[in-house]
């Protein structure tokens, strides 16, 4: 609890050459979002009837919910169970998953044809309980919202001795005494959003991996199975924890602090087990399967599974049960690293690679344009973290670097 | 000749008086897909004319070249698929015919009886009529495509090169006209009578009486019976289908396996429900004996 309190506001300046480059990227892709607004998402894409889906939907929103599950998994360990001693971890992961989610909707409103009816599934006329995807958009909303007011107290914490609005000054005491309130009060009912998020988290990211098992036959064996559900949550815990490490580690190098490795180091251990956990279920339903045989087929897909499984799976599996590399800020990095790029590789492999148009013509390959985008989402992301991290408590701060 | 017409009159009143608004879901139990609508196209009568091609576009208020234009031959160089432009396309397969001559193959959306498109849809803007047709209803469309992703026949396409208001574009086996007691559009204008319109049940026959009485012209195989749990839209041929790029599917219906997955976790929420309290127990029973004087347990306040 003394630990957590100690979380503040970092007040370093913003802008560094690296913000400015970020900057850069993002302000690109604003102005190529802008001409897909104007001329339709044939000016900028390489999609086709073949190819419905690209990146957008496979990094932005498909790995983008992954990587935004430090959330509840963090949640799940340190609210559901009680593991204060991670109490410093909890809100730069409520932060990330608050705006990864954020940025997945924004890249989601990029790719949507028809952005603007966006909010039609939840109306009861339009509800389809027979689509994943329904449940998967009423989840993201439905959690969205959580996280936003799980995010309340840590603005209400900042501000509510200040404010200082700059036309509106008689709404500063009302404003004051709704923060002070909500920061005294918004404890004791915290936990029924905390354990919604998590149950929301399981129900859509498990949709997630639902949604493609209607696509069975267009799917190659390596990555289809009535099971996907289940891999895509596993996945999803597996790679929350990673996520919070690597986004600590670089946290910490960007601002100059101590890494917090006396966290990091015993909050490592849980890895090898969430990780596990998933790949000894896809191993399982590879055999029971027995769909092992296109692994080593020598096909273009076979090569892109054995990376996925051995550099996002196996390698790092390995280096997390290693006393050594949790207790190497470079090595924990790295190990984590491989993690979070192993569930995007397959959440690309998945709506990707595996996928197989009937009639293809030739394969989807992304445009110089599209990879802007998606690259100016991240970086877009991480300039408003760098934002509010700076100017709310949520690192724990104190920890100069030596 | 008298056998087609009987089947236009019967279709086109069956379509009539099952109601055109019947709101039904892929999988409706009560809904016994051989007493809707459906075509059987007999390739082997086909002579690539494309008037049919013709004929969809002008159905469907379509930029429409002249008839005169559906003449050259030149497109039968390349395979092609319908598009946003055109529902329904001919191809041409050189030497595939009955007997060394070239065989003649309409494609254009299948209108499954199990439609992997309609369960797919977020919003519910594809629907699987009870009569027949899958149709789509643009005004509730957010533009997802999961539809073109999900079609196993690879048939909806999209207005990529429309900004404001894109559509999924398919053949809705003109249910404008069904309505109006006619029959589509490409159907009627067959010069050869390729197709017949009429219920699915009745259809499935007249394929099987074909396929008998002359067992030497055709393949005993009709595409769409059963494929993925059959399809409205039938084709007979004297050629493998697989050798007319048709995908060879499996006989199951692929749509039941996720939504029996999707209303098994959520089935009246109970699942999720019961999580919720289970997790709550965890967070009470786990709650450290110490932090009795705390305010909260969960979120921090300021200090």
């Amino acid at each position: 609890m003394t630990e957590h309190a100690m979380a503040a506001p970092l007040k370093q300046k913003y802008f560094t050459p690296g913000v400015l480059v970020l900057t850069a990227l993002f302000g690109t892709a604003v102005v190529i979002a802008l001409i897909r607004f104007v001329f339709g998402l044939g000016a900028v894409t390489n999609l086709n009837t073949q190819y419905p889906w690209g990146i957008w939907i496979a990094i932005d929103v498909a790995s983008g919910v992954a990587l935004a599950a430090g959330g509840f998994t963090s949640a799940f360990l340190i609210h559901i169970l009680h593991k204060e001693e991670y109490h410093v971890l909890s809100r730069p992961a409520l932060l990330t998953a608050m705006l990864g989610y954020t940025f997945v909707v924004l890249g989601l409103l990029v790719d949507l044809g028809r952005y603007y009816n966006v909010w039609h599934p939840v109306l009861p006329s339009m509800w389809q309980g027979n689509s994943a995807l329904f449940e998967v958009g009423m989840c993201v909303m439905t959690y969205l919202t959580v996280l936003y007011i799980e995010f309340i107290p840590i603005v209400a914490e900042e501000y509510r001795d200040r404010v200082n609005l700059p036309i509106f000054k008689f709404l500063n005491k009302p404003l004051g005494r709704l923060l002070a309130f909500l920061d005294t009060k918004m404890g004791k009912i915290m936990f029924i959003f905390i354990i919604l998020g998590v149950v929301l988290s399981f129900m859509h990211q498990s949709s997630l991996g639902a949604l493609m098992v209607l696509v069975k036959t267009k799917m190659h064996p390596l990555w289809w199975s009535p099971i996907l559900a289940l891999e895509f949550l596993l996945s999803a815990i597996a790679v929350g924890f990673p996520m919070i490490i690597v986004e600590s580690l670089a946290a910490s190098r960007s601002f100059k602090l101590k890494p917090e490795m006396s966290v990091l180091s015993p909050f490592a251990r849980y890895v090898p087990i969430t990780l596990g956990l998933y790949l000894a279920t896809r191993f399982a339903n590879l055999t029971i399967r027995g769909t092992w045989g296109y692994a080593f087929d020598g096909s273009l897909e076979s090569w892109f599974f054995l990376a996925e499984i051995f550099f996002g799976g196996i390698l790092p599996f390995i280096l997390f049960l290693q006393e050594k590399v949790r207790r190497s800020p470079l090595m924990l990095f790295i190990a984590a690293l491989l993690v979070v790029l192993g569930v995007v590789f397959n959440r690309i492999n998945v709506y990707l690679v595996a996928y197989k148009p009937v009639y293809l013509a030739e394969r989807y390959v992304p445009t110089l344009w599209e990879i802007l985008v998606t690259v100016g989402l991240v970086s877009g992301l991480i300039l408003v973290y760098r934002f509010l991290v700076i100017h709310l408590p949520v690192i724990h701060a104190g920890r100069k670097s030596s | 000749m008298e056998r087609r017409d009987f089947f236009k009159f019967m279709g086109a009143t069956g379509a009539l008086l099952s109601g055109t608004t019947a709101q039904a879901a892929s999988h409706n139990p009560d809904f016994d897909p051989n007493e809707g609508v459906g075509v059987l196209t007999d390739f082997t009568e086909c002579i690539g004319c494309r008037e049919c091609e013709w004929a969809c576009k002008d159905a469907h208020n379509m930029e429409t070249p002249p008839l005169e234009s559906y003449k050259d031959k030149s497109v039968f160089a390349e395979y092609r698929r319908p598009d946003e432009k055109g529902y329904t396309v001919v191809n041409r397969f050189a030497g595939k015919g009955c007997g060394e001559i070239d065989l003649d193959v309409k494609v254009q959306c299948m209108h499954c009886n199990d439609p992997a498109c309609v369960s797919a849809c977020i919003v519910g803007a594809l629907e699987k009529q009870d009569f027949g047709p899958v149709t789509y209803d643009a005004w509730k469309c957010i533009g997802c495509r999961y539809c073109m992703v999900a079609c196993p026949f690879e048939i909806p396409a999209y207005e990529y090169d429309n900004a404001l208001d894109p559509l999924v574009q398919k053949c809705d086996m003109c249910i404008t006209r069904l309505e109006l007691g006619q029959v589509p559009a490409c159907v009627e204008i067959c010069p050869r009578n390729a197709m017949t319109f009429g219920k699915r049940g009745d259809l499935i026959k007249l394929a099987h009486q074909k396929i008998t009485e002359n067992p030497d012209k055709y393949i005993d195989h009709v595409y769409g019976e059963h494929e993925l749990g059959g399809t409205a839209w039938m084709f007979i041929s004297c050629e493998p289908f697989e050798e007319l790029k048709f995908p060879k599917l499996q006989e199951a219906s692929v749509v039941r396996l996720p939504e029996s997955i999707q209303h098994g976790i959520f089935k009246y929420f109970i699942p999720p429900a019961m999580f919720y309290g289970f997790l709550g127990l965890i967070m009470h029973l786990t709650k450290p004996k110490s932090d009795e004087s705390q305010e909260s347990e969960t979120e921090v306040h300021h200090d």
